[in-house]
């Protein structure tokens, strides 16, 4: 084993090993956290969507899980990438293929453009808003249905019945299976290799390819993962006791 | 709006289906200020979806409902505003399981009626210490009986100062020791005038404070009648059956 070879000059980037994989985990990073913003919030609506009486918000709910947690994240991610900047209106085409990429060079060694990043975050953003959606839907779904005829009965309207009563209860019970999808995004992250982000598992491959030292290489990238996940479960598990409600047992289910 | 003889709560042949499956048919009953109305019923005759259909959770089909003077079925009406001075306690108590028992009590007061959070902490309190249990005011729902949830969820339903209240079952997920702290509560409100319509089989309570039985099967009204003429000679067939099943219980 040579871990010194970590500490030698990379071919690129004015670095050494090292940095490149530190290049790597703040792309996975910022890949991961860009994306985790943005299921969250569209998961959010579209989960909430799912339990509302409207017919159309169902509908438009049913239809954008059904798409996004059916078709394959590798898939879905070549098709932003490749197909999407086809089937747009020939400029804004163009303007995400040539513009988009020059509007700023990324820091940090990035060896790709906006274009690259951006398409990888949306992909994985709104892929994991789908199977957000349904953990927010199934949260909801949960609570006995009660709940909501006691404050509807007191005067509230459906939509402050939603923010002072449901959303406060389901945001508690989804903590658990949100720490899941927040892990999942991480791991999720290294398809956007497939369409040139060179990621943590990217750049241990490229490492791993001038150096020839792989067991170091994905040894390392290993332990990173390992130590992000950690953390996120940590602190997710800290917010689940912040947020605990004193004498309160979920219930598996619900009326 | 209303003079003082029209009924706080009148159905007029009420009718409701979920799908070809008739809940209600023709129901028709009225409820004077003042007045306790105790509906009983096998289960499964739609007595909750009855008592539902009053302050607009359970919408219906045929007929009409006059609360107060406003019509529950006219898409017109504010149901929010209509229901924010209709009290409803359920079975299963629905408190809000992540509130303290101040704030069950004050959500109501300060985003429906827009009273102050001060104003609506006192008012709440007043009722909490009413129904025995202001020492409770800091815990969290979970940590208090059946008897005492159901206790602050009457008292939440008075801090709306409602004219008129409906009560589901309140007592049948109750364990037997628990019941009458509750019923205690509902017959001093029914001493002290409040228009109640009551979903229950505690036939005591009936005894004791109703002045008319509503017997329902099958999604009908079969009786409705006075206190004293129910118990004495209760017409139908059925609510005889009923009537001697639960009070050999
Ligand atoms: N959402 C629903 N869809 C279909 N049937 C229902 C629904 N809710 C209640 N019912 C049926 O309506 C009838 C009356 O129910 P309910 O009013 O709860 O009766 P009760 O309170 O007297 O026990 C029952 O047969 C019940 O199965
Ligand atoms: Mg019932």
């Amino acid at each position: 084993m040579d871990w010194k070879v970590f500490l030698e000059m990379a071919p690129s980037g004015g670095m050494t090993y090292l940095g490149w994989l530190g290049s790597g985990v703040v792309w996975t990073l910022t890949v991961s956290s860009f994306a985790w913003i943005i299921a969250s919030l569209v998961g959010g609506f579209v989960g909430v969507a799912r339990t509302t009486p409207v017919p159309w918000l169902r509908a438009i709910g049913t239809v954008y899980v059904e798409i996004f947690r059916n078709v394959p994240l590798l898939v879905q991610m070549f098709l932003w990438y490749f197909v999407m900047p086809e089937v747009l209106p020939k400029a804004l085409g163009d303007w995400l293929k040539q513009d988009l990429p020059n509007a700023l060079t990324l820091p940090f060694a990035a060896q790709f453009s906006l274009w690259e990043l951006t398409a990888a975050i949306l992909c994985l953003g709104l892929y994991t808003a789908s199977r957000v959606a349904e953990q927010v839907r199934s949260g909801i779904e949960s609570l006995p249905r009660g709940q909501t005829n006691a404050g509807l009965a007191m005067g509230l309207t459906l939509p402050q019945v939603y923010r002072h009563v449901t959303l406060p209860m389901a945001f508690r019970i989804v903590i658990p299976p949100m720490t899941s999808e927040f892990l999942t995004i991480f791991k999720n992250s290294s398809t956007a290799l497939t369409i040139g982000v060179l990621e943590l598992t990217a750049q241990s491959r490229q490492i791993s390819e001038y150096t020839f030292k792989t067991f170091e290489a994905f040894t390392a990238a290993t332990l990173i993962y390992i130590v992000i996940t950690l953390t996120v479960t940590f602190a997710m598990r800290a917010l689940e006791r912040r947020v605990a409600v004193p004498g309160f047992i979920a219930q598996a289910g619900g009326h | 709006m209303t003079d003082p003889q029209s009924p706080m709560i009148d159905l007029r042949a009420v009718s409701k289906w979920y799908g070809a499956f008739q809940v209600l048919t023709d129901c028709t009953t009225r409820v004077k200020k003042g007045e306790v109305v105790v509906v009983c019923g096998p289960s499964g005759s739609g007595k909750s979806t009855l008592i539902k259909t009053v302050n607009g959770l359970e919408p219906f089909q045929k007929g009409e409902i006059i609360v107060n003077g406003v019509s529950v079925g006219d898409a017109k009406t504010d149901l929010p505003k209509l229901r924010s001075h209709i009290g409803m306690v359920f079975q299963n108590f629905e408190l809000f399981p992540h509130m303290s028992i101040t704030d069950n009590l004050t959500i109501g007061q300060v985003k429906v009626l827009g009273r102050s959070k001060d104003e609506a902490t006192q008012r709440g309190l007043k009722l909490l210490d009413r129904v025995g249990l202001i020492a409770q005011k800091d815990k969290y729902p979970g940590q208090l009986s059946g008897g005492q949830q159901q206790r602050v969820a009457i008292a939440r339903a008075l801090s709306m100062d409602p004219i008129a209240m409906l009560f589901d079952e309140p007592t049948s997920a109750l364990d037997p020791e628990m019941i009458n702290e509750v019923l205690d509560v509902m017959v001093d409100l029914a001493k002290e005038g409040m228009t109640m319509m009551v979903v229950t089989h505690e036939m005591g309570f009936a005894r004791k404070v109703a002045h008319r039985v509503i017997f329902m099967d099958r999604g009908a009204i079969v009786e409705d009648c006075t206190k004293d003429e129910f118990f004495g000679t209760a017409r139908s067939e059925r609510a005889q059956q009923f009537l001697s099943k639960i009070l050999h219980h």
